[in-house]
Formats: C-alpha cells, sequence, structure tokens
C-alpha cells in the first residue's frame, strides 16, 4: 500500500516536471522564434533580392512618375519615355508671370528716363560752331558692320516683342488670323536673322574689343557723369566710359541673348525641355534689358548729341565734336583732320548751317 | 455637360501598343508623329507598370496658356482642341506640356517645326464636322458621330478609359474595390487639378 503511494507519488512529480519544462520551452521558444525573421532576412539579401524588390510598392513607382522619371516606350522622339515633366508649369509660370509682367516695365523706365534726360538736360550741343574741318572716327568697314548690326537688332526686337507680347497687344488689334499670320513671318524672321546677327555681334566684339579696355580715365569720365549734368565735359580717348559700358554690355548680356537664341533655334542637338525652358526665359529677360539700354544708345548717338551720328553716318565728324566729346582721341588724330569738301561730306558744315539762327 | 477624361489603368496595361496603332490607323497621323505613346516603367523587373499616354485635355491647359497665338481653345466636353490654321510652330506648347502630348512633323535647323499635331480625344477640331479638310487636318472626328476615341474603343484588357469623367471614375472605382487595390488614377491630378 506505502509502495503503490510512493509509486503514485513519483509519478505526480515527473509530471509537473514536464509540465514546468514544456512551458520553460515555450516561454523560450516564444522569444527566440520571431528572431529567425533575422535570419530569413539575412538569407534572402544573401541570395540577392530583398523582399522589397519581389513586391515592390507601386506608390514608389507612382512617386517616381510624378519627379519625371523615363521609362521604356517604342516611340522615337526626346524624352518620350517621360511620362510627367513638371518644368513646363513653372515654365509657363515665370514666363506668363514674372517675364510678361515685369519686362514691360524695364522698357517703360528706359522710355521714361530718356524723355526726363531731354527734358532736363536737354540736347548735347556742340559748345563751337563746325569750321568745316573733319577727322575720320569710323572706317567703312566699322559702318557696315554697325549698321548691318542694328538693322538685324530692330528686326529682332519688333519680332521677338511681337511674340512674347503679341498675344495681350495685337490680337485685339488684328484678329487671330491676322495676327497669327503676322506671327509667322515675324517668328521666321526671327529665326533665320537671329544667327547672323549673333555673328555680327561676335565680329563686333573682335573688332572694337581694343578700343573698349576700361582705363582710368574712364574712372574719371564716370565720377563726372559723362558731363551730362552741366559742368566740363570730361575727358575721353576714342571710346569714352558710357560706349565701353554699352561695348560690354552688348558683348556680355547680348553674348548670352545669341548663345541662348542659338539654342532654341537649333532644337536639333538633343536639347531637352529643361534646357529650352531656362534658354527661353534667360533669352527673353536679357533681350529686354538689352533693348532698354539700346534706346538710350539711339538716344544718345542721334538727337541726344549733336553731331554724333555724323560719325556713324558718313564716317567723319566735325574736330569740334571730337575734341569736345573725346579730347585725348583727337590729340592723337588731329594732324589728319581734313577739309570736309575734300571727304566728301557735307557734316560739319551742315550741321552748322542747319543750327545757324535764323 | 460631359467633361472628356483618359484614364490608363496600369494593373491592366499590357503594353500591346494597339492604341498607338488604332490612333494612327483613325488619325492618318503622319509620319514620325505619335499622339499616343505606351511607356514602361521598372521595364523588366517585378512591378513593373505600363501606361498609354496622350493630351490629357487639361482643365487648365498650360499648352494654351504660353501660345503667343492663342490657338487653342477647350469645347463643351472638355477637350483642348486648336486651330492649325493659326498654329505657327514656335515649339512653346511641347516645352509646357507636361505630357510630351504636343508633336511637331519636323524638328529642323532655324526651329521649322510645321504645324503642331496632337491628340484630339478622336474630336477633330475647329473646321467643319468630319469634312475632308478636318480629316486631312486633324483626323477623325467620332466624338461628332457619337463614338469614343478610338484608342480606348480599341483597348483589348479595358485599361484605357474614355469618356465622361464620372463615368470613367465609377468604372474604375468598381474595379479597385473588386481586386481590393490601391486605385491610381494616373495623371489626373497633374490634368485636373487637385480635387479630382
Amino acid at each position: 500500500m506505502k509502495k503503490q503511494g510512493d509509486a503514485k507519488a513519483r509519478a505526480k512529480r515527473v509530471h509537473v516536471k514536464i509540465m514546468l519544462w514544456s512551458i520553460l520551452l515555450i516561454a523560450v521558444g516564444a522569444m527566440v522564434a520571431p528572431l529567425s525573421g533575422y535570419l530569413f532576412v539575412e538569407l534572402a539579401s544573401a541570395q540577392g533580392s530583398s523582399f522589397e524588390e519581389v513586391n515592390p510598392r507601386s506608390e514608389t513607382t507612382w512617386r517616381s512618375v510624378r519627379e519625371g522619371v523615363s521609362g521604356i516606350t517604342t516611340v522615337q522622339s526626346p524624352e518620350a519615355g517621360v511620362l510627367i515633366h513638371n518644368g513646363g508649369e513653372n515654365w509657363r509660370q515665370i514666363r506668363n508671370g514674372l517675364v510678361a509682367n515685369v519686362m514691360p516695365w524695364v522698357l517703360a523706365a528706359a522710355v521714361i528716363a530718356i524723355t526726363l534726360a531731354y527734358l532736363i538736360g536737354g540736347r548735347n550741343r556742340l559748345d563751337h560752331r563746325p569750321t568745316g574741318q573733319v577727322v575720320l572716327r569710323w572706317k567703312l568697314w566699322e559702318r557696315v558692320l554697325h549698321w548691318t548690326t542694328a538693322t538685324l537688332f530692330i528686326v529682332l526686337s519688333i519680332t521677338g516683342l511681337s511674340l512674347l507680347f503679341g498675344r495681350a497687344v495685337l490680337i485685339p488689334i488684328l484678329g487671330p488670323a491676322g495676327f497669327a499670320a503676322y506671327a509667322e513671318v515675324a517668328m521666321m524672321s526671327h529665326n533665320y536673322s537671329g544667327p547672323f546677327f549673333a555673328a555680327c555681334v561676335a565680329a563686333m566684339a573682335l573688332a572694337w574689343v581694343w578700343h573698349n579696355v576700361p582705363n582710368k580715365t574712364d574712372w574719371e569720365w564716370f565720377k563726372a557723369g559723362g558731363g551730362i549734368f552741366g559742368g566740363k565735359h570730361p575727358s575721353a580717348g576714342r571710346m569714352n566710359g558710357g560706349e565701353k559700358v554699352w561695348f560690354w554690355f552688348v558683348v556680355l548680356v547680348g553674348g548670352i541673348v545669341c548663345i541662348t537664341g542659338v539654342v532654341l533655334n537649333f532644337p536639333i542637338w538633343g536639347q531637352t525641355r529643361e534646357i529650352m525652358q531656362q534658354a527661353s526665359l534667360v533669352h527673353a529677360v536679357a533681350a529686354i534689358l538689352w533693348i532698354g539700354l539700346f534706346l538710350g544708345h539711339a538716344y544718345i548717338g542721334t538727337a541726344g548729341t549733336e553731331g554724333a551720328i555724323d560719325g556713324m553716318a558718313t564716317g567723319y565728324v566735325s574736330v569740334e565734336w571730337a575734341k569736345q566729346h573725346h579730347d585725348l582721341w583727337y590729340e592723337d588724330v588731329k594732324d589728319q583732320a581734313i577739309d570736309a569738301s575734300e571727304a566728301g561730306v557735307k557734316s560739319g558744315v551742315a550741321v552748322s548751317q542747319r543750327d545757324k539762327p535764323a | 455637360m460631359a467633361r472628356m477624361k483618359f484614364l490608363c489603368d496600369a494593373e491592366r496595361c499590357i503594353e500591346c501598343n494597339a492604341c498607338v496603332t488604332a490612333c494612327k490607323n483613325e488619325n492618318e497621323v503622319p509620319w514620325g508623329v505619335n499622339r499616343r505613346r505606351v511607356v514602361t516603367i521598372n521595364d523588366g523587373v517585378p512591378g513593373e507598370k505600363s501606361i498609354s499616354v496622350a493630351c490629357m485635355h487639361c482643365t487648365d491647359a498650360p499648352c494654351a496658356a504660353v501660345c503667343p497665338v492663342d490657338c487653342f481653345y477647350t469645347t463643351d466636353d472638355g477637350i483642348v482642341l486648336h486651330d492649325k490654321d493659326l498654329c505657327i510652330g514656335c515649339g512653346y506648347c511641347f516645352y509646357a506640356c507636361p505630357f510630351g502630348a504636343p508633336q511637331y512633323p519636323q524638328q529642323e535647323a532655324f526651329g521649322v517645326r510645321g504645324k503642331m499635331d496632337k491628340c484630339t480625344f478622336c474630336a477633330g477640331g475647329p473646321t467643319a464636322n468630319n469634312s475632308n479638310d478636318e480629316y486631312a487636318k486633324y483626323g477623325a472626328n467620332r466624338v461628332a458621330e457619337g463614338k469614343l476615341p478610338a484608342c480606348a474603343e480599341m483597348c483589348s484588357t479595358k485599361a484605357l478609359l474614355a469618356g465622361d469623367g464620372d463615368m470613367v471614375a465609377d468604372i474604375f472605382r468598381e474595379r479597385t474595390l473588386r481586386r481590393s487595390g490601391r486605385p491610381q488614377t494616373w495623371g489626373w491630378e497633374q490634368a485636373y487639378g487637385a480635387g479630382v
């Protein structure tokens, strides 16, 4: 009876032992088993394909599409693989907003400045009547280069401004069909004359760069305000400070206009839309700044300065004009002064007769 | 009034290019011009997606906004069309378009491009409906005949849906519920605004 009781108690202890060990095993297993995931990931990555690669989230795909990633397509044209190109909307906002709304004010400011200069400062007249002695200022090839560039500049300005502002300004006047006919001619003139104009600008840069190296005389000229605001006319060589500024503006800003223009004009070198958008914005802004300064140049060269137009029209300027505006240059060339009739021009004399008081 | 929209279901598109062929055939599109194209993202890797894309006929169309001669107009059905008699081929609409829809028969030196061509939603142009002039310039005018664009009608898997935006959205919503996937109204936000 006692023996039977011992056996029963031993069996019970074994049961308890098994139960405790089982609980321990389950507890440890429950903690360790999830860690095997790390082992799985390690193995999976060792095989070279992660879970993300096998089951990509489509959101990632669509996000990259919205960001302009390029896919595969059978269509053979530049950037055909791009589903969404976001730059276009930016270009539209800047072109139609900033450029179209702000740049006209630059032109308006230039016109206002010229008007004020004329009304307040008045015409820059010759201090002495021309005596008929003239001196050569611009050689024939220089004048041909200048006027070729000038003619192309005016054609390009008018056609370029028409393409940017014509929709707002000219369609109400000409009607849609009338303006479209004009715009087509304008665009073709702009595109075909542009490269020749760029070549002219490059030729001018090479031809006149040696006359336009800034020096100390220019500094003095600027300090005297170019003689615009009364007082003694400051000294100047063949080119004064203002002319040098215009030259370097043409070379640098004009150069940018020419380069961006060529980029836009030849869509055959695989330019992306982004490059075209940026080029067109830079082209428009720089070109309108250029037109603004050009208006000043045209005013000073014609109505603003008595006798200045003679130099570019006939090549000769009167000795009096040279002495007044470019005294240092005159010192160099005064021994080359000749009689107006000898040069076959009427510049010096004509001006004096025209301005003679009645 | 219907508001016409395109929707391409990327879960269904199998990149067969039938829509491209249908479009070319229906509209007699000139050589080198593709009004519609199929683009495959992640081609050849798991999770690749194909999309058929053409002009999406945007609500606030960037092409129309930048056109120097103002040759674009939106029909009562919300289809963006353009007048080839006014178009000067300047290329601005191509710069502005998010979807690369505007196409040119040429692309040469001195900016020679020819008149712009793009998807018309098979709705022709401003000339008389289904006239020879309209067909030569813009292709078929199926909408005037009460039909939908040829590309969508031809789609073998019905991935490309075209028609009234609300009906297209209903079909797509039903599909998404049935297959318990996430909806992907590709390009809609870009074309029709954030509210759709």
